[in-house]
């Protein structure tokens, strides 16, 4: 079968016969009007969702007024200001205005205002606005959390974004596929986190650099959607295209509740080709943080000397979903934060903000002596709402620990999980759950 | 398209966050934007950077965010290419879309040094290394690829598709 459009296609024919294929290149196939796609392929895909925030969508809106045509599906369009919102500043409520501005021209029907807005990749699946068989698009190099969602979902710049809103199409070179297998099941106070940080260490930065991670093996069963929504968002974090879950129970389970919409639960094939596979016990995973400065600086917390902390950051795309507010909460729980430590807690949407009030998590916060800010990246990417002055050094849930990332170029950032988060609040250095007894 | 120009030598993983720090990205105008290019990694590189010169780094050069103001700063500050032992995918992808050339050369790389004064022929793949007498050759674009570039980005190859109703 030809592409639909025409672009040129790189396949040999050699390998084409090869019928069995991952879940990434069959979703990228069907959506390519194409029987089958190998690895290294070019071809043009129909997107189900573009996705922009206020950072990236201004970019996007110069580009597609460019373009002269309007938008190809207003409700596959969504239009999430995360970034600095609350705006934090004159230059970023325009940003923010202009956006507005666009949904409002366009009748963007996935556009969210403060009040009912949250973190874009935790919104969305809240939602149920991304799901399984899809192909999403976003120009936020998150987007990827979707794969645990058995979506292809991946990060863009803003003129793809600008491009795919006028004509509802992306291009794509088809990734090679990594298989993780999984095994076993996560020992207490050990999350997504752990796992994903495990693996960006064993691979590096650039260990699965323009491919899929796809995890598989009985290990994945006994990860929470939360674990693997928190494990796909830092596939891009190993230089992964996509990250991306088969579907089993938790994911059906997951869309209860939710409107319904037209998912394609995908499976790979048997027999698909990997380029190679990695496995993780899980069982034999610890607490774990990346030093600075890159995620693949991964060490257990066992092994760290005493290092003195001055902020913690517990949310983000990453970690604000409230099974891992529930983490911190338990062991922030009847404790307090160390004098001389800032403990932040974001919750990543309005819902999982209501859901930690109305089960006490947000009293047992602020009553051991954290703050509780609304739905904002904020801190992450050093935009806003606790950016470390030089030499200090803070423990975070979220997802990048490059130089300067949270703020002065000389401080520095150690990536956990909510559980080491929450400890080392504490105690006021870098610490796992089991130092406080726990 | 003949590159000719003097070599800024970084390392591996340079980020976009270096590349473009987030404390700026509020900034519109492209042109105050680019005099950050840079700053976390060498703070005084837009100050000795002359057009046409040439960005050479590791592996992995633009990781971590999808921010297309990574190499839209490179470009708007005058750089004519950046070469690399390799690129991460949405900053490679990006760059392409805006204009920018990029090259790939894998372990070659280590025949560029800071200072160096090179010629690149980014249709042939072909940089010449004019301070050394070397030839290195990148890997070349997938032809679809080449096509947006040589349109000068992604909106031009649309508007060109859509205009003759492809």
């Amino acid at each position: 079968m030809m592409p639909r459009d025409g672009f040129p296609l790189s396949r040999t024919d050699a390998k084409v016969n090869a019928v069995s294929m991952t879940i990434s290149e069959k979703i990228i196939a069907s959506h390519a009007g194409l029987d089958r796609v190998i690895p290294g392929q070019l071809v043009e895909c129909s997107v189900d969702l573009v996705l922009g925030n206020d950072i990236t969508t201004p970019p996007a809106i110069v580009e597609f007024e460019k373009i002269g045509l309007p938008v190809f599906d207003r409700e596959k369009i969504a239009l999430v200001p995360d970034h600095f919102t609350p705006n934090k500043d004159i230059k970023s409520a325009e940003l923010a205005r202009m956006v507005r501005d666009f949904a409002a021209k366009h009748r963007i029907k996935h556009y969210f205002e403060i009040g009912e807005m949250g973190i874009e990749h935790v919104l969305l699946p809240e939602k149920g606005l991304v799901g399984p068989g899809q192909l999403v698009i976003g120009a936020d190099s998150h987007t990827c959390t979707y794969g645990a969602l058995n979506a292809f979902a991946t990060g863009v710049g803003s003129t793809d974004m600008a491009a795919a809103m006028a004509t509802g199409r992306t291009w794509f070179k088809v990734p090679s596929s990594v298989k993780v297998i999984l095994t076993g099941s996560l020992p207490r106070w050990v999350g997504g986190k752990d796992v994903i940080l495990h693996l960006i260490g064993q691979i590096g930065v650039d260990g699965a650099l323009y491919q899929a991670l796809e995890f598989a093996g009985g290990g994945v069963s006994a990860l929470t959607m939360a674990d693997r929504l928190t494990v796909a968002n830092m596939a891009i974090e190993a230089g992964a295209k996509n990250g991306i879950f088969p579907y089993d129970q938790r994911t059906a389970d997951f869309y209860s509740g939710k409107p319904a919409a037209d998912f394609q639960p995908c499976q790979p094939d048997p027999g698909a080709d990997y380029a190679r596979e990695i496995t993780i016990d899980l069982s034999r995973l610890e607490p774990l943080v990346a030093r600075p400065h890159l995620p693949e600086n991964v060490v257990p917390v066992s092994q760290l000397p005493d290092i003195a902390i001055d902020q913690v950051v517990i949310g983000s795309c990453t970690n604000g979903r409230l099974e891992d507010l529930a983490v911190a909460a338990d062991i922030l729980a009847g404790g307090r934060v160390r004098p001389g430590v800032r403990l932040i807690v974001i919750p990543g949407s309005q819902q999982v903000y209501l859901d930690a009030l109305e089960r006490g998590y947000i009293k047992t916060f602020i009553e051991a002596g954290a703050v509780v800010s609304t739905p904002t990246c904020g801190p992450c990417l050093g935009g806003h709402m606790g950016i470390l002055a030089a030499g200090e050094r803070a423990v975070a849930t979220t997802n990048r620990n490059f130089r300067g990332r949270m703020g002065h170029v000389d401080s520095e950032v150690y990536l956990a999980g909510p559980a080491v988060a929450a400890a080392s609040a504490r105690l006021g250095k870098i610490s796992s759950p089991g130092e406080l007894g726990l | 398209m003949i590159i000719k120009g003097k070599v800024w030598r970084y390392g591996d993983n340079v980020d976009t966050d270096v590349i473009i720090p987030a404390r700026y990205l509020n900034i519109t105008d492209i042109r105050q934007l680019a005099s950050h290019c840079l700053e976390d990694l060498d703070p005084g590189f837009t100050g000795k950077v002359s057009p046409g010169d040439i960005i050479v780094a590791g592996t992995n050069f633009g990781c971590g965010s999808s921010r297309e103001h990574a190499p839209a700063v490179i470009k708007q500050a005058g750089v004519a290419c950046v070469v690399a032992a390799s690129f991460a995918r949405i900053f490679y992808r990006n760059a392409i879309n805006i204009g920018l050339p990029v090259l790939e050369v894998g372990e070659a790389v280590s025949r560029l040094t800071e200072g160096d004064v090179i010629e690149i022929d980014a249709g042939r793949g072909q940089i010449v290394n004019l301070s050394r007498g070397q030839t290195i050759s990148a890997r070349p674009l997938p032809q679809f690829v080449a096509e947006i570039a040589a349109c000068g980005g992604l909106i031009n190859y649309v508007r060109e598709r859509y205009r003759n109703g492809v």
